[in-house]
C-alpha cells in the first residue's frame, strides 16, 4: 500500500515537472542593447498594460548579446544601438534559417558627458577620438584645467561601444587605459562622481552629467544633442536605434512593433529622453521592409 | 624562556599579570580583531540606514515599475524562491546520498573513495564563474540543445538560459556544502545504534534509513539552509544561465527565464536608467538580500545548536 | 562501516533477511554508490567541458586565423605607429585577445587583497585562540560568520558605491575604480576563510605543548611566540593559500568595482581587468562556437586550473600539518 502510494507520488510529480516544460508559449522575448533596455522595459510594461494576455520579457547586456541570442535561438527580437554587420546578418540567417529585419524604433544622440563641474563645454570629434585613443591626456590640451583625464567606456557587447568606435575612433582600438563599466547607467555614475572624467552613453541618461556639444571637425561649429538637432542629422552622433525581428514581423510581434512605432510608443521614447523617429523614418523603415522581400 | 629577574612569588605573579596586560601580541591582535568586528559593523550599518526607508510591506510585494524607479521587488522575490527551491531538490538528495556513501558504503582506503573526497574538497573552491561558465556550456548548449534536438524536433525549447539550468548550477555550487554538514551530522551518531540495528538483523540499506537518517535530519536541514543562503546570494552561475533584467510575469515553467535578488541588485547598480533615482530601491533590494541571507544563516545555527543538545542528552 | 552479516538463524528468518529486504539493500547499495560517483563526476565534467570549449584555442586552425597561443602572451601590433603592446580588444576588426593584462590585474587584484585581509585575518585567529576571554571568543565566531554570509554581490555593491568615494577621498588617486578599491572588498571576502583555516591550525597545536611553555614560566606571550606560532606557521600559511585562491577566483566584486581596463602597468592605483570578470562581462555576447567564445572558455580553463591546484595544495598542506600534530602527540 504504502509503495503504491510512493509510486504514485512518484509518478504524479514527474508528470506535473513534465508539463511544466511546455514551449514559452506566446511569451515575446525582447534581448540586447543596454542603451534601449530602458526603452524596452517601459514599452514592455505600457504595452502589457493596455494588451491584455501579451507577455514580453526584456533583457539587457548589449546588443552584442541580443544579436547572440538571436542567433543562439533565445531572443524573438534583439534590440541594437548599432546596426547589425552583414557577418552577424549571415550568421542569422544560417542558424535560424531567416533573414534579420532591421526595424529603426527611437533616435538618438549619442552624447559625450563631462563631470558638472568641468568647464568644457564642447569638443570636436578628433579630439574626442584623441582623448579615447590616449594621445590626448591632460585637460589643458583641450582648453581645461591641467589635470589628467579619466576616460569612462562601455564593455564591448555594447552597441554603443560599436557605435563611438564606428564612427568616432574609425574602427581603431581605445586606449587601454579606458575603464569598462557594464552599463550606461554605472558610466553616468562614474562621470558625475568624478570631476576628471569623460564618458559617452544615449542622451536617455543624462541626469547628474553635462552633455558637451560636438562639432563634426575643429572647424564646424559645435552642436547641442537636442531633439532638433539629432532630428535634423546635424548633431554629428545621431544614430537610430533599432530593432531587429526574425524574418517579417507577423502576428504578436507584428502588433508589438506596429505599436511601438505608433504614437503611443514614440510618446514612451520621449518619456524615457530619447527622441521620437522623425517622420521621414517612418519611410526609410518601409524601403527596409521591401529590401527583406527580394 | 621566562625571564628570572623575578624575586620572590608575590612580585613574580604582579609582574607577570603586567606584561600580560600590556605585551604586545595580545593588543595588536585584539585590536585587529576589533577592527574585523567594525567592517562588518561599517557595512551592515551601512546598508541597513541606506535601506530600511524604502523598505515597506509594498516594496516586498509589488513589481518595479517607471524604469525601475518606483514599486518593489516582488518578481526578484519569487524567482529567488523558486530557484532556490528547485535547486533544493536537487541538491539534498544527491548530498545526502554522496554522504552516505562516503561514509557507510566506500571502503576508506580504497583509491574510488578517496576521489570522492578530493572532488568534494575542490568542487568547493571552485570559482563561481567557472561553475557559471560549466552551466552555460553544458546544461544549457549541451543538455538542453539535446534535449531540444531529442524531444521538440529542434525548436528552442530547452537549451536556452532557463530556471532549471540556472537551480542545477547552483546545485552543483553549494552540493559540498549539504555533504560536509550531513557527513558532520553522521559522524555524532553513536555507533551502539547502527550495531544494535545490525544485531537485530537489518541489512546495511534499512539501518541507514531507518536509524542513520532520522538521526542525521537536523544536520541535513543545516546543510540544505546553508545551501539556500549560499545560493540566494551568489549571482555569477545565474547571470547567462536564466537570470533576466525585467520580466512581467513571475516564473511558471521551468524553462523561464527568472528575475532574481542578487542579480537584481547587481543590474540596479550598473544599468539602471538613473542610478541616483534608483539609489534607495537599490539600497532596500541590498537589504533584503543581506536579511534574508542572514536569517537564513542563523536559521541554521540555530538547528545546529538543537542536534548538539539531542546529542548531549 | 562494513556491514555486519549476522548469524543466519536456522528458524523462520527474521526481519532483515527475506529476500525482498536483501534485494532492495543490493538496488540501494547501488544507487547510493551511483550517487556517489556525483561529486567526481561533476569535477570530471567540469574539466571535460570547459577544456572541451577552451581547446580549439590550442587546436583549431580556424580559431588559430583570429588568436593562438603565443599570439595571447606575445606583444601584439597596436596602433600604427606606436609600439607592440598587450591588447584586448575582442571586439575589434582586428581582434586582439592578449591575456598577460588579465592575469596581471587579477594578480594584482588579490595582492591587495591578501595584503589587506592577512594582517586582520591571522590577528584576529591569534586573539581569538590564544589570548581572547570566553566572551570575546563567543562574539568572534558569529561576526566571522556573518561576514562570510555576506554575498559578493552586496560588496561588489558597497565598494562601487560607498568605498570608492570614501578611498578617493582619502587619498585622492587619478581613478576611482582601482585595483586598491575592489582589493580591499575581496579582502574583505577573504577574511573569514583565512580566519577559519588559521585558527583552526592554531587550535590543532595540542594543548600539551602550550602547558609544557607554560610550566617552564612562559607568559602567553611567550607562549605564543616561542611554541604556538611556529607549530602552525604550515597551516597559517595554508590559510593564505586558500585565501589567495578565493580572491583569485571572485567574480561580482571586481565585475563592479575594479574599472575593468586591460591595462598593463604595476601600480596599484590603476584600474585593472581580472580573468574572472572578463569572462563574466564577455561570456553573455559571445556566439555559441566563436573564437572570442573559446578564449573566454581558456581564460575560465586557466582560473579553474589554477584554484584547483592551489586549493589541493592547501588543502594537502593541512592534513599533513594536522598528522603531525596531533600524530605524534598521540
Amino acid at each position: 500500500m504504502r509503495r503504491t502510494l510512493r509510486i504514485a507520488t512518484a509518478v504524479g510529480i514527474t508528470v506535473a515537472l513534465a508539463s511544466a516544460i511546455g514551449l514559452a508559449g506566446n511569451a515575446i522575448t525582447i534581448k540586447g542593447s543596454d542603451t534601449m533596455v530602458i526603452l524596452g522595459q517601459r514599452w514592455a510594461e505600457e504595452y502589457m498594460a493596455s494588451h491584455k494576455g501579451a507577455v514580453l520579457q526584456v533583457t539587457g547586456g548589449g546588443s552584442g548579446t541580443g544579436i547572440a541570442a538571436m542567433i543562439n535561438g533565445s531572443a524573438d527580437i534583439a534590440e541594437c544601438s548599432r546596426p547589425m554587420t552583414d557577418k552577424e546578418k549571415q550568421e542569422v540567417e544560417a542558424k535560424r534559417g531567416k533573414k534579420p529585419v532591421e526595424i529603426a524604433t527611437a533616435l538618438d544622440g549619442l552624447a559625450i558627458y563631462v563631470n558638472t563641474s568641468s568647464p568644457i563645454t564642447k569638443l570636436s570629434k578628433t579630439q574626442i577620438k584623441g582623448i579615447f585613443q590616449g594621445d590626448i591626456k591632460n585637460w589643458k590640451d583641450v582648453g581645461g584645467p591641467d589635470a589628467d583625464i579619466i576616460m569612462y567606456s562601455r564593455e564591448n557587447n555594447s552597441g554603443t561601444y560599436a557605435y563611438f568606435k564606428e564612427h568616432v575612433l574609425q574602427n581603431e582600438d581605445f586606449a587601454p587605459e579606458c575603464q569598462t563599466l557594464p552599463g550606461t547607467a554605472s558610466i553616468i555614475n562614474a562621470v558625475s562622481k568624478d570631476p576628471k572624467s569623460i564618458g559617452y552613453g544615449g542622451i536617455g541618461y543624462a541626469s547628474g552629467v553635462k552633455a558637451l556639444l560636438v562639432s563634426a571637425t575643429d572647424t564646424t561649429e559645435a552642436i547641442e544633442p537636442t531633439e532638433a538637432n539629432v532630428d535634423s542629422g546635424k548633431y554629428p552622433l545621431a544614430r537610430y536605434l533599432y530593432w531587429y525581428t526574425l524574418g517579417e514581423p507577423t502576428g504578436d510581434i507584428k502588433a508589438l512593433v506596429d505599436w511601438v512605432l505608433g504614437p503611443e510608443g514614440q510618446k514612451i521614447v520621449s518619456a524615457v529622453g530619447y527622441y521620437p523617429l522623425p517622420k521621414k523614418a517612418s519611410a526609410a523603415n518601409e524601403k527596409t521592409k521591401t529590401a527583406a522581400d527580394q | 624562556m621566562a625571564n628570572m629577574q623575578a624575586h620572590g612569588p608575590v612580585a613574580l605573579v604582579q609582574r607577570r599579570r603586567w606584561r600580560r596586560l600590556f605585551s604586545p601580541l595580545p593588543l595588536i591582535t585584539g585590536f585587529l580583531t576589533l577592527c574585523v568586528v567594525l567592517m562588518l559593523v561599517v557595512i551592515l550599518w551601512n546598508i541597513v540606514a541606506g535601506g530600511v526607508g524604502r523598505l515597506t510591506w509594498e516594496f516586498l510585494t509589488t513589481a518595479p515599475s517607471q524604469g525601475m524607479t518606483a514599486g518593489g521587488i516582488f518578481p526578484a522575490i519569487f524567482g529567488t524562491v523558486f530557484l532556490v527551491i528547485l535547486m533544493t531538490i536537487a541538491v539534498i538528495p544527491l548530498g545526502v546520498a554522496t554522504a552516505v556513501y562516503l561514509r557507510y558504503y566506500a571502503r576508506p582506503d580504497a583509491w574510488f573513495s578517496r576521489a570522492v573526497q578530493i572532488a568534494v574538497k575542490n568542487l568547493a573552491g571552485v570559482p563561481s564563474i567557472v561553475i557559471g561558465l560549466f552551466g552555460l556550456g553544458f546544461f544549457v548548449q549541451f543538455v538542453g540543445v539535446g534535449i531540444d534536438k531529442s524531444f521538440f524536433g529542434g525548436e528552442v525549447t530547452m537549451g536556452q538560459p532557463a530556471i532549471l539550468w540556472a537551480s542545477l548550477t547552483l546545485a552543483l555550487l553549494t552540493l559540498p556544502v549539504v555533504i560536509i554538514s550531513t557527513e558532520e551530522a553522521m559522524r555524532a551518531i553513536p555507533t551502539d545504534y547502527l550495531e544494535a540495528s545490525y544485531a537485530l538483523g537489518a541489512t546495511r540499506w534499512q539501518t541507514i534509513r531507518r536509524v542513520v537518517l532520522p538521526s542525521s535530519m537536523t544536520g541535513i536541514l543545516t546543510g540544505g539552509i546553508l545551501a539556500v543562503s549560499r545560493g540566494a546570494g551568489e549571482v555569477a552561475p545565474i547571470m547567462f544561465t536564466g537570470a533576466a533584467y525585467f520580466l512581467p510575469y513571475l516564473p511558471t515553467k521551468l524553462n523561464d527565464q527568472f528575475m532574481e535578488l542578487g542579480y537584481h541588485v547587481y543590474v540596479l547598480s550598473t544599468q539602471s536608467p538613473d542610478v541616483d533615482a534608483t539609489l534607495p530601491l537599490l539600497y532596500s533590494t541590498v537589504l533584503v538580500l543581506l536579511l534574508l541571507t542572514f536569517a537564513l544563516n542563523a536559521l541554521a545555527v540555530v538547528v545546529r545548536a538543537r542536534l548538539r543538545v539531542r546529542q548531549a542528552v | 562501516m562494513p556491514v555486519i552479516t549476522p548469524h543466519v538463524s536456522r528458524t523462520r528468518p527474521s526481519y532483515g533477511l527475506r529476500p525482498a529486504d536483501r534485494r532492495r539493500d543490493r538496488i540501494m547499495k547501488y544507487v547510493i554508490t551511483g550517487s556517489g560517483f556525483a561529486a567526481i563526476l561533476a569535477i570530471i565534467l567540469i574539466f571535460v567541458f570547459i577544456g572541451k570549449e577552451a581547446l580549439p584555442v590550442l587546436t583549431s586552425p580556424e580559431v588559430h586565423q583570429e588568436v593562438t597561443l603565443s599570439k595571447m602572451v606575445t606583444p601584439l601590433e597596436g596602433r600604427a605607429g606606436k609600439p607592440k603592446a598587450y591588447i584586448w580588444q575582442p571586439v575589434s576588426q582586428v581582434p586582439k585577445y592578449s591575456l598577460p593584462p588579465l592575469v596581471l590585474g587579477s594578480l594584482k587584484a588579490t595582492l591587495v587583497a591578501l595584503l589587506f585581509a592577512t594582517p586582520f585575518a591571522i590577528g584576529a585567529a591569534i586573539y581569538s585562540s590564544e589570548f581572547a576571554p570566553r566572551r570575546a571568543r563567543e562574539l568572534i565566531k558569529p561576526v566571522i560568520e556573518m561576514l562570510a554570509g555576506i554575498p559578493s554581490v552586496v560588496l561588489g555593491f558597497f565598494a562601487l558605491i560607498v568605498l570608492a568615494g570614501w578611498l578617493k577621498d582619502l587619498f585622492d588617486w587619478k581613478y576611482r575604480l582601482n585595483a586598491t578599491t575592489a582589493g580591499i572588498a575581496l579582502g574583505v571576502a577573504a577574511i573569514p576563510i583565512i580566519y577559519t583555516v588559521a585558527e583552526e591550525a592554531l587550535r590543532a597545536v595540542p594543548r600539551q605543548y602550550r602547558e609544557a611553555a607554560q610550566a617552564l614560566g612562559a607568559t602567553p606571550w611567550q607562549v605564543a611566540r616561542s611554541v604556538v606560532l611556529p607549530s602552525a606557521a604550515p597551516g597559517i600559511f595554508a590559510a593564505i593559500a586558500l585565501g589567495f585562491g578565493r580572491a583569485i577566483g571572485e567574480t561580482m566584486i571586481v565585475l563592479m568595482a575594479s574599472g575593468n581596463a586591460a591595462t598593463w602597468s604595476w601600480s596599484l592605483g590603476d584600474s585593472v581587468r581580472t580573468m574572472s570578470a572578463t569572462v563574466a562581462a564577455e561570456m553573455a555576447e559571445v556566439v555559441h562556437g566563436s573564437a572570442h567564445y573559446n578564449v573566454l572558455f581558456f581564460i575560465g580553463a586557466l582560473l579553474f586550473v589554477v584554484t584547483f591546484l592551489i586549493n589541493f595544495l592547501g588543502e594537502l598542506y593541512i592534513g599533513r600539518l594536522r598528522r603531525r600534530l596531533t600524530g605524534s602527540a598521540a
